[in-house]
Protein backbone atom coordinates (compact mmCIF):
# COMPACT_ATOMS: atom_id res chain seq x y z
CA UNK A 1 0.00 0.00 0.00
CA UNK A 2 2.88 2.35 0.72
CA UNK A 3 5.89 3.43 -1.22
CA UNK A 4 8.20 4.53 1.53
CA UNK A 5 8.01 2.05 4.37
CA UNK A 6 10.75 2.75 6.92
CA UNK A 7 14.21 1.80 5.73
CA UNK A 8 15.44 -1.30 7.50
CA UNK A 9 18.86 -1.94 6.12
CA UNK A 10 20.72 -1.01 9.31
CA UNK A 11 20.86 -2.39 12.84
CA UNK A 12 17.62 -2.58 14.78
CA UNK A 13 16.60 0.19 17.16
CA UNK A 14 17.21 -0.15 20.84
CA UNK A 15 20.93 -0.76 20.70
CA UNK A 16 22.53 0.14 24.01
CA UNK A 17 25.56 2.00 25.18
CA UNK A 18 28.17 3.81 23.06
CA UNK A 19 27.01 1.93 19.97
CA UNK A 20 23.61 3.53 20.14
CA UNK A 21 24.69 6.77 18.47
CA UNK A 22 26.62 4.91 15.80
CA UNK A 23 23.72 2.63 15.10
CA UNK A 24 21.44 5.60 14.75
CA UNK A 25 23.91 7.37 12.45
CA UNK A 26 23.92 4.21 10.32
CA UNK A 27 20.15 4.15 10.10
CA UNK A 28 20.15 7.78 8.95
CA UNK A 29 23.16 7.57 6.64
CA UNK A 30 20.97 7.94 3.57
CA UNK A 31 19.71 11.37 4.70
CA UNK A 32 20.53 13.83 1.91
CA UNK A 33 19.63 16.97 3.86
CA UNK A 34 16.68 17.91 1.67
CA UNK A 35 14.76 19.43 4.58
CA UNK A 36 11.40 17.84 3.80
CA UNK A 37 11.26 16.79 7.46
CA UNK A 38 11.69 20.36 8.67
CA UNK A 39 9.15 21.65 6.18
CA UNK A 40 6.66 19.03 7.34
CA UNK A 41 7.24 19.41 11.07
CA UNK A 42 4.36 20.84 13.09
CA UNK A 43 6.74 22.09 15.75
CA UNK A 44 9.90 23.17 13.95
CA UNK A 45 9.21 26.81 14.86
CA UNK A 46 9.48 25.89 18.53
CA UNK A 47 12.73 23.94 18.10
CA UNK A 48 16.22 25.35 18.70
CA UNK A 49 17.62 23.48 15.69
CA UNK A 50 15.58 22.04 12.83
CA UNK A 51 15.09 18.30 12.31
CA UNK A 52 17.20 18.43 9.13
CA UNK A 53 20.06 20.02 11.10
CA UNK A 54 19.69 17.41 13.84
CA UNK A 55 20.07 14.51 11.40
CA UNK A 56 23.29 16.04 10.09
CA UNK A 57 24.64 16.24 13.64
CA UNK A 58 23.71 12.58 14.10
CA UNK A 59 25.52 11.62 10.91
CA UNK A 60 28.59 13.50 12.10
CA UNK A 61 28.38 12.03 15.60
CA UNK A 62 28.41 15.44 17.30
CA UNK A 63 26.91 14.18 20.51
CA UNK A 64 27.39 17.34 22.58
CA UNK A 65 25.54 19.48 20.05
CA UNK A 66 22.75 16.91 19.75
CA UNK A 67 22.03 16.70 23.46
CA UNK A 68 22.46 20.44 24.02
CA UNK A 69 19.42 20.76 21.82
CA UNK A 70 15.86 20.18 23.02
CA UNK A 71 14.61 19.54 19.49
CA UNK A 72 13.85 15.84 19.90
CA UNK A 73 11.85 16.53 23.08
CA UNK A 74 9.60 18.82 21.04
CA UNK A 75 8.69 16.10 18.58
CA UNK A 76 5.03 15.24 19.13
CA UNK A 77 5.22 12.08 16.99
CA UNK A 78 2.88 13.25 14.23
CA UNK A 79 4.84 11.12 11.73
CA UNK A 80 4.66 13.67 8.90
CA UNK A 81 8.45 13.57 8.47
CA UNK A 82 8.46 9.77 8.38
CA UNK A 83 5.63 9.80 5.86
CA UNK A 84 7.23 12.32 3.55
CA UNK A 85 10.94 11.48 3.79
CA UNK A 86 12.00 10.75 0.21
CA UNK A 87 14.58 8.28 1.54
CA UNK A 88 11.99 6.45 3.63
CA UNK A 89 13.96 6.98 6.84
CA UNK A 90 12.32 6.22 10.20
CA UNK A 91 12.70 9.79 11.46
CA UNK A 92 10.02 9.79 14.14
CA UNK A 93 11.51 6.61 15.58
CA UNK A 94 14.91 8.33 15.49
CA UNK A 95 13.51 11.14 17.67
CA UNK A 96 12.38 8.44 20.09
CA UNK A 97 15.82 6.85 19.99
CA UNK A 98 17.41 10.18 20.96
CA UNK A 99 14.98 10.52 23.88
CA UNK A 100 15.98 7.06 25.02
CA UNK A 101 19.71 7.78 24.81
CA UNK A 102 19.24 11.10 26.63
CA UNK A 103 17.35 9.41 29.47
CA UNK A 104 19.79 6.47 29.70
CA UNK A 105 22.83 8.74 29.86
CA UNK A 106 21.31 11.65 31.77
CA UNK A 107 21.86 13.98 28.84
CA UNK A 108 19.04 16.46 29.27
CA UNK A 109 18.76 19.98 30.62
CA UNK A 110 15.02 20.23 30.96
CA UNK A 111 13.80 17.42 33.15
CA UNK A 112 10.05 17.83 32.48
CA UNK A 113 9.70 15.19 29.76
CA UNK A 114 12.01 12.56 31.32
CA UNK A 115 10.30 13.05 34.66
CA UNK A 116 6.84 12.72 33.17
CA UNK A 117 7.70 9.56 31.26
CA UNK A 118 9.34 8.01 34.31
CA UNK A 119 6.35 8.76 36.50
CA UNK A 120 4.01 7.40 33.86
CA UNK A 121 5.93 4.15 33.41
CA UNK A 122 6.27 3.61 37.13
CA UNK A 123 2.51 3.86 37.52
CA UNK A 124 2.10 1.30 34.75
CA UNK A 125 4.56 -1.00 36.50
CA UNK A 126 2.56 -0.75 39.71
CA UNK A 127 -0.96 -1.19 38.42
CA UNK A 128 -0.61 -2.47 34.87
CA UNK A 129 -2.66 0.50 33.72
CA UNK A 130 -2.41 4.25 33.95
CA UNK A 131 -4.15 6.03 36.74
CA UNK A 132 -4.30 9.48 35.22
CA UNK A 133 -4.81 11.41 38.43
CA UNK A 134 -2.00 9.64 40.22
CA UNK A 135 0.40 10.16 37.29
CA UNK A 136 -0.31 13.88 37.22
CA UNK A 137 -0.16 14.28 41.01
CA UNK A 138 3.15 12.43 41.25
CA UNK A 139 4.53 14.33 38.26
CA UNK A 140 3.67 17.72 39.73
CA UNK A 141 5.08 16.72 43.11
CA UNK A 142 8.33 15.59 41.56
CA UNK A 143 8.52 18.65 39.31
CA UNK A 144 8.28 21.01 42.30
CA UNK A 145 7.03 23.81 40.10
CA UNK A 146 3.98 25.56 41.55
CA UNK A 147 3.58 27.58 38.34
CA UNK A 148 3.27 24.52 36.12
CA UNK A 149 0.91 22.80 38.55
CA UNK A 150 -1.21 25.95 38.80
CA UNK A 151 -1.63 25.96 35.01
CA UNK A 152 -3.36 22.60 35.24
CA UNK A 153 -5.40 23.20 38.41
CA UNK A 154 -8.55 24.53 36.67
CA UNK A 155 -8.56 21.52 34.34
CA UNK A 156 -8.01 19.15 37.27
CA UNK A 157 -10.98 20.63 39.10
CA UNK A 158 -13.17 20.37 35.97
CA UNK A 159 -12.20 16.72 35.51
CA UNK A 160 -12.95 15.95 39.16
CA UNK A 161 -16.34 17.65 38.96
CA UNK A 162 -17.20 15.68 35.83
CA UNK A 163 -16.27 12.47 37.63
CA UNK A 164 -13.61 11.73 35.01
CA UNK A 165 -10.80 11.33 37.48
CA UNK A 166 -11.17 9.83 40.90
CA UNK A 167 -8.79 10.18 43.81
CA UNK A 168 -7.67 6.69 44.74
CA UNK A 169 -5.35 5.50 47.42
CA UNK A 170 -1.95 4.91 45.84
CA UNK A 171 -0.90 1.29 45.94
CA UNK A 172 2.13 0.48 48.03
CA UNK A 173 5.09 -0.21 45.81
CA UNK A 174 6.64 -3.67 46.05
CA UNK A 175 7.31 -5.27 42.71
CA UNK A 176 4.08 -4.13 41.14
CA UNK A 177 1.68 -5.78 38.73
CA UNK A 178 4.11 -5.69 35.78
CA UNK A 179 7.25 -5.91 37.93
CA UNK A 180 8.37 -9.28 36.53
CA UNK A 181 8.15 -7.98 32.97
CA UNK A 182 9.98 -4.74 33.74
CA UNK A 183 12.71 -6.65 35.60
CA UNK A 184 13.13 -9.13 32.77
CA UNK A 185 13.45 -6.32 30.20
CA UNK A 186 16.11 -4.66 32.32
CA UNK A 187 17.98 -7.93 32.80
CA UNK A 188 17.95 -8.70 29.06
CA UNK A 189 19.08 -5.22 28.13
CA UNK A 190 21.94 -5.37 30.60
CA UNK A 191 23.05 -8.60 28.90
CA UNK A 192 23.10 -7.25 25.36
CA UNK B 1 -19.06 -9.30 13.65
CA UNK B 2 -16.77 -10.03 16.57
CA UNK B 3 -13.86 -7.91 17.76
CA UNK B 4 -11.40 -7.86 20.59
CA UNK B 5 -11.98 -4.52 22.27
CA UNK B 6 -8.87 -2.82 23.59
CA UNK B 7 -10.14 0.33 25.27
CA UNK B 8 -6.84 1.57 26.69
CA UNK B 9 -6.35 3.43 29.94
CA UNK B 10 -7.81 6.84 29.03
CA UNK B 11 -11.18 5.30 28.30
CA UNK B 12 -11.32 4.10 31.90
CA UNK B 13 -10.83 7.65 33.13
CA UNK B 14 -10.85 11.00 31.38
CA UNK B 15 -12.37 9.55 28.22
CA UNK B 16 -15.11 7.45 29.86
CA UNK B 17 -17.70 8.94 27.48
CA UNK B 18 -15.68 7.70 24.50
CA UNK B 19 -15.81 4.19 25.96
CA UNK B 20 -19.53 4.15 26.68
CA UNK B 21 -20.51 5.76 23.37
CA UNK B 22 -18.24 3.44 21.37
CA UNK B 23 -19.73 0.37 23.02
CA UNK B 24 -23.27 1.62 22.50
CA UNK B 25 -22.78 2.52 18.83
CA UNK B 26 -21.04 -0.74 17.97
CA UNK B 27 -23.78 -2.67 19.75
CA UNK B 28 -26.43 -0.82 17.73
CA UNK B 29 -24.55 -1.73 14.56
CA UNK B 30 -24.60 -5.38 15.56
CA UNK B 31 -20.94 -5.79 16.49
CA UNK B 32 -19.91 -8.00 19.38
CA UNK B 33 -17.04 -6.81 21.56
CA UNK B 34 -14.89 -9.27 23.46
CA UNK B 35 -13.05 -7.98 26.49
CA UNK B 36 -9.37 -8.79 26.85
CA UNK B 37 -9.06 -10.07 30.35
CA UNK B 38 -6.29 -8.49 32.43
CA UNK B 39 -5.22 -6.13 29.63
CA UNK B 40 -2.53 -3.59 30.45
CA UNK B 41 -1.23 -0.23 29.24
CA UNK B 42 0.24 -0.09 25.71
CA UNK B 43 3.16 2.04 26.94
CA UNK B 44 1.79 5.22 25.33
CA UNK B 45 4.57 7.53 24.23
CA UNK B 46 6.47 6.99 27.48
CA UNK B 47 7.84 3.47 27.00
CA UNK B 48 10.01 4.31 24.01
CA UNK B 49 11.95 6.85 26.05
CA UNK B 50 12.87 4.14 28.54
CA UNK B 51 13.44 1.02 26.49
CA UNK B 52 12.76 -0.14 22.97
CA UNK B 53 12.13 -3.67 24.18
CA UNK B 54 9.64 -2.48 26.80
CA UNK B 55 7.86 -0.40 24.15
CA UNK B 56 7.34 -3.62 22.19
CA UNK B 57 6.56 -5.90 25.13
CA UNK B 58 3.81 -3.75 26.65
CA UNK B 59 1.53 -3.82 23.59
CA UNK B 60 2.56 -7.40 22.72
CA UNK B 61 1.34 -8.55 26.13
CA UNK B 62 -2.21 -7.57 25.17
CA UNK B 63 -2.04 -9.29 21.81
CA UNK B 64 -0.75 -12.41 23.59
CA UNK B 65 -3.67 -12.29 26.02
CA UNK B 66 -6.13 -12.14 23.12
CA UNK B 67 -4.49 -14.90 21.10
CA UNK B 68 -4.51 -17.15 24.19
CA UNK B 69 -8.30 -17.39 23.80
CA UNK B 70 -7.84 -19.14 20.45
CA UNK B 71 -10.47 -16.86 18.92
CA UNK B 72 -9.55 -15.21 15.66
CA UNK B 73 -10.85 -11.69 15.50
CA UNK B 74 -9.57 -8.21 14.78
CA UNK B 75 -8.63 -5.80 17.53
CA UNK B 76 -10.68 -2.64 17.55
CA UNK B 77 -8.88 0.22 19.27
CA UNK B 78 -10.50 3.63 19.86
CA UNK B 79 -7.34 5.42 21.02
CA UNK B 80 -4.94 6.41 18.26
CA UNK B 81 -1.81 6.05 20.40
CA UNK B 82 -2.85 2.58 21.60
CA UNK B 83 -3.71 1.63 18.02
CA UNK B 84 -0.29 2.70 16.79
CA UNK B 85 1.57 0.88 19.57
CA UNK B 86 -0.32 -2.37 19.04
CA UNK B 87 -0.03 -2.03 15.27
CA UNK B 88 3.72 -1.37 15.45
CA UNK B 89 4.52 -4.64 17.16
CA UNK B 90 3.35 -6.72 14.22
CA UNK B 91 5.24 -4.50 11.80
CA UNK B 92 8.51 -4.54 13.74
CA UNK B 93 8.37 -8.27 14.35
CA UNK B 94 7.77 -8.76 10.65
CA UNK B 95 10.99 -6.88 9.89
CA UNK B 96 13.10 -8.32 12.71
CA UNK B 97 12.61 -11.99 13.53
CA UNK B 98 14.87 -11.95 16.56
CA UNK B 99 12.54 -9.40 18.11
CA UNK B 100 9.69 -11.89 18.48
CA UNK B 101 12.02 -14.19 20.43
CA UNK B 102 13.08 -11.36 22.70
CA UNK B 103 9.49 -10.31 23.30
CA UNK B 104 8.55 -13.88 24.13
CA UNK B 105 11.48 -14.34 26.46
CA UNK B 106 10.06 -11.45 28.49
CA UNK B 107 6.44 -12.56 28.23
CA UNK B 108 7.34 -16.06 29.41
CA UNK B 109 7.60 -14.46 32.87
CA UNK B 110 3.82 -14.45 32.76
CA UNK B 111 3.44 -17.65 30.78
CA UNK B 112 2.35 -15.69 27.70
CA UNK B 113 3.36 -16.03 24.06
CA UNK B 114 3.08 -13.40 21.39
CA UNK B 115 2.02 -14.68 17.98
CA UNK B 116 1.59 -12.87 14.72
CA UNK B 117 -1.80 -12.96 13.15
CA UNK B 118 -4.38 -10.87 14.94
CA UNK B 119 -5.03 -7.66 13.10
CA UNK B 120 -5.04 -4.33 14.93
CA UNK B 121 -7.55 -1.82 13.63
CA UNK B 122 -8.53 1.65 14.65
CA UNK B 123 -12.15 2.24 15.60
CA UNK B 124 -12.52 4.67 12.68
CA UNK B 125 -11.36 1.98 10.25
CA UNK B 126 -14.02 -0.38 11.61
CA UNK B 127 -16.78 2.25 11.55
CA UNK B 128 -15.91 3.41 8.05
CA UNK B 129 -15.29 0.04 6.43
CA UNK B 130 -17.21 -2.71 8.21
CA UNK B 131 -20.57 -1.00 7.97
CA UNK B 132 -22.20 0.67 5.04
CA UNK B 133 -23.77 4.09 4.87
CA UNK B 134 -27.09 2.26 4.55
CA UNK B 135 -26.39 0.57 7.91
CA UNK B 136 -25.92 3.98 9.46
CA UNK B 137 -28.86 5.48 7.64
CA UNK B 138 -31.11 2.62 8.73
CA UNK B 139 -30.24 3.09 12.37
CA UNK B 140 -30.50 6.86 12.38
CA UNK B 141 -33.73 7.75 14.11
CA UNK B 142 -33.15 11.41 13.47
CA UNK B 143 -31.19 13.32 10.91
CA UNK B 144 -28.61 15.79 12.09
CA UNK B 145 -29.54 18.19 9.33
CA UNK B 146 -28.28 21.70 9.77
CA UNK B 147 -25.16 20.56 11.63
CA UNK B 148 -21.80 21.38 10.17
CA UNK B 149 -19.21 18.96 11.48
CA UNK B 150 -15.42 19.34 11.24
CA UNK B 151 -13.84 15.86 11.11
CA UNK B 152 -10.60 15.81 13.07
CA UNK B 153 -8.38 12.75 12.56
CA UNK B 154 -5.16 13.80 14.26
CA UNK B 155 -1.99 11.86 13.51
CA UNK B 156 -1.46 8.37 14.73
CA UNK B 157 -4.53 6.71 13.24
CA UNK B 158 -3.30 7.94 9.84
CA UNK B 159 0.48 7.90 10.08
CA UNK B 160 2.85 6.16 9.67
CA UNK B 161 0.54 3.25 8.76
CA UNK B 162 -1.80 4.00 5.92
CA UNK B 163 -4.26 1.29 6.82
CA UNK B 164 -7.53 2.87 5.83
CA UNK B 165 -7.25 6.46 4.73
CA UNK B 166 -5.11 9.03 2.98
CA UNK B 167 -2.49 10.02 5.55
CA UNK B 168 -2.50 13.69 4.57
CA UNK B 169 -5.97 14.34 3.22
CA UNK B 170 -8.12 11.89 5.10
CA UNK B 171 -11.77 11.57 4.18
CA UNK B 172 -13.02 8.38 5.82
CA UNK B 173 -15.29 10.33 8.21
CA UNK B 174 -17.03 12.28 5.45
CA UNK B 175 -19.49 9.55 4.37
CA UNK B 176 -20.28 8.77 8.02
CA UNK B 177 -21.10 12.40 8.79
CA UNK B 178 -23.15 12.72 5.63
CA UNK B 179 -25.04 9.50 6.34
CA UNK B 180 -26.30 11.13 9.53
CA UNK B 181 -27.68 14.02 7.55
CA UNK B 182 -25.00 16.45 8.71
CA UNK B 183 -22.68 18.49 6.56
CA UNK B 184 -18.88 18.24 6.47
CA UNK B 185 -17.03 21.46 7.34
CA UNK B 186 -14.46 21.96 4.59
CA UNK B 187 -11.06 22.44 6.16
CA UNK B 188 -7.48 21.28 5.87
CA UNK B 189 -6.69 20.95 9.57
CA UNK B 190 -8.15 17.47 10.01
CA UNK B 191 -4.79 15.70 9.85
CA UNK B 192 -2.73 18.30 11.73
CA UNK B 193 -1.16 17.52 15.06
CA UNK B 194 -2.81 18.61 18.33
CA UNK B 195 0.49 18.47 20.21
CA UNK B 196 -0.35 15.18 21.95
CA UNK B 197 1.64 14.72 25.16
CA UNK B 198 3.38 18.06 24.72
CA UNK B 199 0.31 19.61 26.38
CA UNK B 200 1.73 18.23 29.62
CA UNK B 201 5.45 18.70 29.09
CA UNK B 202 5.74 21.66 26.65
CA UNK B 203 2.41 23.36 26.99
CA UNK B 204 3.05 26.47 24.88
CA UNK B 205 4.09 24.39 21.90
CA UNK B 206 0.86 22.40 22.06
CA UNK B 207 -1.35 25.44 22.69
CA UNK B 208 -0.14 26.98 19.44
CA UNK B 209 -1.10 23.88 17.48
CA UNK B 210 -4.52 23.61 19.11
CA UNK B 211 -5.16 27.31 18.50
CA UNK B 212 -4.57 26.86 14.77
CA UNK B 213 -6.95 23.90 14.65
CA UNK B 214 -9.71 25.70 16.57
CA UNK B 215 -9.28 28.70 14.33
CA UNK B 216 -9.63 26.58 11.19
CA UNK B 217 -12.85 25.10 12.58
CA UNK B 218 -14.61 28.47 12.74
CA UNK B 219 -17.94 28.21 11.01
CA UNK B 220 -18.49 24.60 12.07
CA UNK B 221 -20.93 23.60 14.82
CA UNK B 222 -18.58 21.06 16.28
CA UNK B 223 -15.38 19.11 15.80
CA UNK B 224 -15.47 15.33 16.07
CA UNK B 225 -12.44 13.36 17.22
CA UNK B 226 -11.32 9.73 17.27
CA UNK B 227 -8.70 9.85 20.01
CA UNK B 228 -8.86 10.68 23.71
CA UNK B 229 -5.66 12.72 23.59
CA UNK B 230 -6.88 14.84 20.66
CA UNK B 231 -10.23 15.32 22.38
CA UNK B 232 -8.65 16.43 25.64
CA UNK B 233 -6.25 18.83 23.95
CA UNK B 234 -8.94 20.40 21.78
CA UNK B 235 -11.52 20.82 24.55
CA UNK B 236 -9.51 21.75 27.62
CA UNK B 237 -7.89 25.09 26.94
CA UNK B 238 -10.31 26.92 24.67
CA UNK B 239 -10.87 29.92 26.93
CA UNK B 240 -7.14 30.36 27.56
CA UNK B 241 -6.38 30.18 23.82
CA UNK B 242 -9.25 32.53 22.97
CA UNK B 243 -7.95 35.03 25.53
CA UNK B 244 -4.40 34.85 24.28
CA UNK B 245 -5.36 35.17 20.63
CA UNK B 246 -8.06 37.74 21.17
CA UNK B 247 -10.52 35.66 19.13
CA UNK B 248 -13.57 33.74 20.23
CA UNK B 249 -12.54 30.18 19.49
CA UNK B 250 -14.87 28.15 21.66
CA UNK B 251 -16.45 25.23 19.82
CA UNK B 252 -18.09 21.96 20.80
CA UNK B 253 -15.86 18.91 20.68
CA UNK B 254 -17.44 15.46 20.48
CA UNK B 255 -16.17 11.97 19.97
CA UNK B 256 -17.29 10.53 16.63
CA UNK B 257 -19.38 7.76 18.27
CA UNK B 258 -21.17 10.40 20.35
CA UNK B 259 -22.25 12.09 17.12
CA UNK B 260 -23.36 8.75 15.65
CA UNK B 261 -25.17 7.99 18.90
CA UNK B 262 -27.07 11.27 18.77
CA UNK B 263 -28.44 10.31 15.35
CA UNK B 264 -29.15 6.74 16.47
CA UNK B 265 -31.14 8.09 19.41
CA UNK B 266 -28.92 6.42 22.01
CA UNK B 267 -29.71 7.59 25.53
CA UNK B 268 -27.43 10.06 27.27
CA UNK B 269 -26.71 7.44 29.92
CA UNK B 270 -24.48 5.89 27.28
CA UNK B 271 -23.42 8.91 25.25
CA UNK B 272 -22.51 10.85 28.40
CA UNK B 273 -22.43 14.19 26.63
CA UNK B 274 -22.51 15.87 30.03
CA UNK B 275 -18.95 14.65 30.53
CA UNK B 276 -17.60 16.64 27.57
CA UNK B 277 -15.63 19.70 28.55
CA UNK B 278 -16.52 21.81 25.53
CA UNK B 279 -20.17 22.01 24.48
CA UNK B 280 -21.33 25.48 23.50
CA UNK B 281 -24.79 26.87 24.17
CA UNK B 282 -25.58 27.42 20.44
CA UNK B 283 -24.68 23.77 19.77
CA UNK B 284 -26.87 22.49 22.60
CA UNK B 285 -29.70 24.74 21.43
CA UNK B 286 -29.49 23.33 17.92
CA UNK B 287 -29.44 19.84 19.35
CA UNK B 288 -32.57 20.51 21.39
CA UNK B 289 -34.44 21.68 18.30
CA UNK B 290 -33.66 18.35 16.66
CA UNK B 291 -34.20 16.03 19.58
CA UNK B 292 -37.13 17.97 20.94
CA UNK B 293 -35.89 17.73 24.51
Amino acid sequence: MSTNEPNTNASPPGTRGADAMQTLAGRLSACMQCGTCTGSCANSESMDITPRHLWRLVQLGLKDCIFDSATFWICSSCYYCTLRCPRGLPLTDAMGELKRIAVAEGLFRDRTSPLFYRTFLDTVRRYGRVREMEVMARYFLALRSPAVSAGFTPLGIKLLMKGKIKPRIPGMSGRGKLGPIYDKVREMEARS
Amino acid sequence: MKYFYYSGCSLEGTAAEYDTSTRAVLRELGAELMEIEDWSCCGASAAESASYLLSMVLPARNIALASRTGIEADFVVPCSACYLNLRRVGDHVHRDEALAQRINEVLSEEGLTYQKGLKTRHLLDVLANDFSCEDLDERSRRKLSGFKVAPYYGCQCLRPYRDFDDPQQPASMDPLIEALGAQVHPWSAGARCCGAGLMTTKKNVALRLVGDILSAARGADCIVTVCPMCQMNLESFQSKISRERGEKLDISILYLPQLLGLAFGIRDRELNLHMNLALTEPFLHKLRTITGC
